[in-house]
């Protein structure tokens, strides 16, 4: 049954070699004929063909093997013609593609006609009934060599993409610490040279002058009040305290109370999602918060906290919507790149969804697992 | 009157202890984490309490949950709430707790003796003392709501209500005769439904529908 199921394969793959051979001369003749551009449409087909035809053939490996092999093509950006085809033409497989088209055919050509001759000689059936799978086994290690990624290959990949959002997570805390010290030099710490200055001021009018003393402890005191104020902003800027208090559920109600339209939350959280990753997406949640308010003009707003377990990986997820304009561009603010790259940080996404005239959709989504639900001790006083 | 105080860093809690006992206050513990809350708040001895939110072990929001459960077990026990800052989450909390008696202020509005003295007693008499910040997001978002039916006047004397002042106070405020205030207030109990109660239950009540707890 399984040497038939083969056997099927590969006469799928002898005819099939004739559709890569006319895919090789298209490549070949659409890659001449762009210089008078109606090479562009040519490969344009060809390549999608191309794609369709390798992926017929992931999967014949993945079965034969027995192991997933994965269709590792990069996501088509949305855009026009020109900015898809720059993808195309950056993704590696394309290129891992044509070389596999170069010597597919070849291959696939003999190994199908090996395998048909042994089993249709009738006396050589013994021969097929042994030499059926490894031949088989052979022409799929073949295909997946060219059209999946090694292990290193992947390892290098990841690699590349964690030095890229490393470098954006450096980029991005160095401004952080700039904004901070900016923040606390213009405002706590200016106050309290002030208020250092009235109160030696004042301590120098007591004996001659009380009234003027009595002023000028007066403004001290609505000095501080002031410098009070400057440090709570900061603090809350840092980690806001009801986020340690009361972890990320408590901590996204409390910024829907604050907003001026009303904002429902639903949380589904059975436990505490990694510090870190809290931070991040409550800061995520604020953010599109504030667009619903500031740009939205929507009469009413939702969040939704929860965590699924998906092929054993957990992911959090936190779904901002509301019922606005719509029409929310995540590249054309700086607040929204700011949320993607903090989410890129921890492997996680955002996606938008908002159709001019709306509604609007923003989903946060971070793999993490949950710990017990417990509170984190903090330092810092109430 | 006999109070129990929390407060973990000791220089407030000593700084706490000097201005409320110099204001006729008797301080009958003072304590510097939850534990010790807890056993002190079972003093049958305690008229009041002056809590901090965050409090020893987990610094977190300790003082706000002893708020709440003693609230639970005494009914109506005077509490006033001190934090570093204020999360109009908590302060819908501390109001669902219990009709009245209950302050939520920021740590720094102790700089003003006289007025937080003054809050102190009125929440001890069954009164409600917002802190004008929690009272400030609050008028925020009812200024997007035209479907309300109370007037700007209206609105104001009734923020003045939820953090705590008397007729008197918020006819200075406001530069209107008490008279006018009692007017103003009288119209919104109207409006908002409020049956005919103690005076002071009423004003409580007004600024728990106004905050929609």
């Amino acid at each position: 049954m399984d040497r038939l199921r083969l056997t099927g394969y590969a006469v799928a793959q002898l005819f099939l070699a004739f559709v890569l051979i006319v895919l090789l001369v298209l490549w070949i003749v659409g890659g001449v004929l762009v210089v008078i551009w109606v090479g562009l449409p040519i490969l344009a087909g060809t390549v999608v063909a191309t794609r369709w035809v390798a992926n017929l053939h992931r999967e014949m490996a993945a079965r034969t093997l027995g192991q997933p092999v994965p269709v590792p093509y990069r996501p088509l950006p949305d855009g026009g013609f020109f900015q898809r085809a720059r993808s195309v033409l950056a993704d590696p497989m394309t290129w891992r593609d044509l070389a596999w088209l170069f010597v597919a055919p070849v291959v696939g050509i003999l190994v199908s006609l090996v395998v048909l001759i042994l089993l249709l000689g009738i006396v050589t059936g013994f021969i097929w009934w042994f030499a059926t799978p490894p031949l088989m086994v052979a022409r799929a290690h073949f295909d997946r060599f060219f059209l999946a990624y090694s292990r290193t290959e992947k390892l290098e990949q990841r690699v590349q993409q964690l030095t890229e959002t490393r470098a954006d997570l450096v980029d991005h805390s160095a401004a952080e610490l700039r904004r901070l010290e900016r923040d606390l030099h213009d405002g706590a710490q200016a106050r309290l040279v002030a208020l250092s200055m009235s109160l030696g001021m004042a301590d120098a009018a007591f004996d001659e002058d009380p009234d003027a003393a009595r002023r000028l402890v007066q403004d001290a005191r609505a000095t501080t009040a002031g410098a009070i104020g400057d440090l709570r902003s900061v603090v809350r800027g840092i980690h806001p305290p009801v986020l340690a208090d009361r972890g990320l559920g408590g901590a996204v109600q409390a910024i829907a109370l604050d907003m001026a339209i009303p904002v429902s939350v639903a949380v589904r959280l059975d436990g505490r999602p990694p510090a870190p990753v809290e931070s991040a997406v409550y800061f995520g949640v604020a953010e599109c918060l504030a667009n619903v308010g500031k740009h939205s003009g929507a009469a009413n707003a939702w969040i939704t906290l929860s965590h699924e377990t998906i092929d054993g990986a957990g992911v959090l997820r936190a779904a901002v919507g509301d019922d606005g304009r719509g029409g929310a561009d995540p590249e054309s603010g700086t607040g929204m790149l700011g949320v993607m790259r903090r989410m890129a940080a921890f492997d996680g996404t955002m996606s938008v969804s908002s159709p001019a005239g709306g509604p609007t959709l923003v989903t946060l989504e971070v793999p993490c697992a949950l710990s017990s639900p417990k509170t984190t001790p903090s330092s810092a006083p109430g | 009157m006999r109070l129990v105080l929390a407060e973990d860093h000791a220089l407030l809690r000593a700084g706490l202890i000097q201005l409320l006992e110099g204001n006729g206050f008797e301080i009958l513990h003072a304590v510097d984490n939850a534990a010790s809350l807890a056993v002190a708040l079972r003093d049958p001895a305690a008229e009041a309490a002056v809590l901090d939110v965050r409090l020893p072990p987990t610094q977190t929001d300790e003082g706000l949950r002893a708020a709440i459960e003693v609230r639970g077990a005494r009914p109506g026990f005077p509490v006033v709430v001190l934090s570093q800052y204020v999360e109009q989450l908590y302060a819908r909390e501390l109001l669902a707790s219990g009709v009245g008696a209950v302050g939520y202020l920021l740590k720094d509005r102790v700089s003003d003796v006289a007025e937080f003295v003054d809050g102190v007693r009125r929440v001890a008499a069954g009164g409600t003392v917002l802190d004008p910040e929690v009272v400030a997001t609050v008028m925020a978002r009812q200024r997007e709501e035209p479907r309300d039916r109370l007037s700007p006047r209206e609105q104001e004397v009734l923020a003045l209500m939820a953090e705590g002042r008397s007729n008197a106070a918020i006819g200075v405020r406001l530069s209107v005769t008490e008279k006018a205030v009692a007017k103003h207030i009288n119209s919104i109990f109207t409006k908002l439904d409020l049956p005919l109660d103690e005076d002071d239950h009423r004003r409580v009540r007004a600024v728990l529908a106004w905050l929609r707890v």
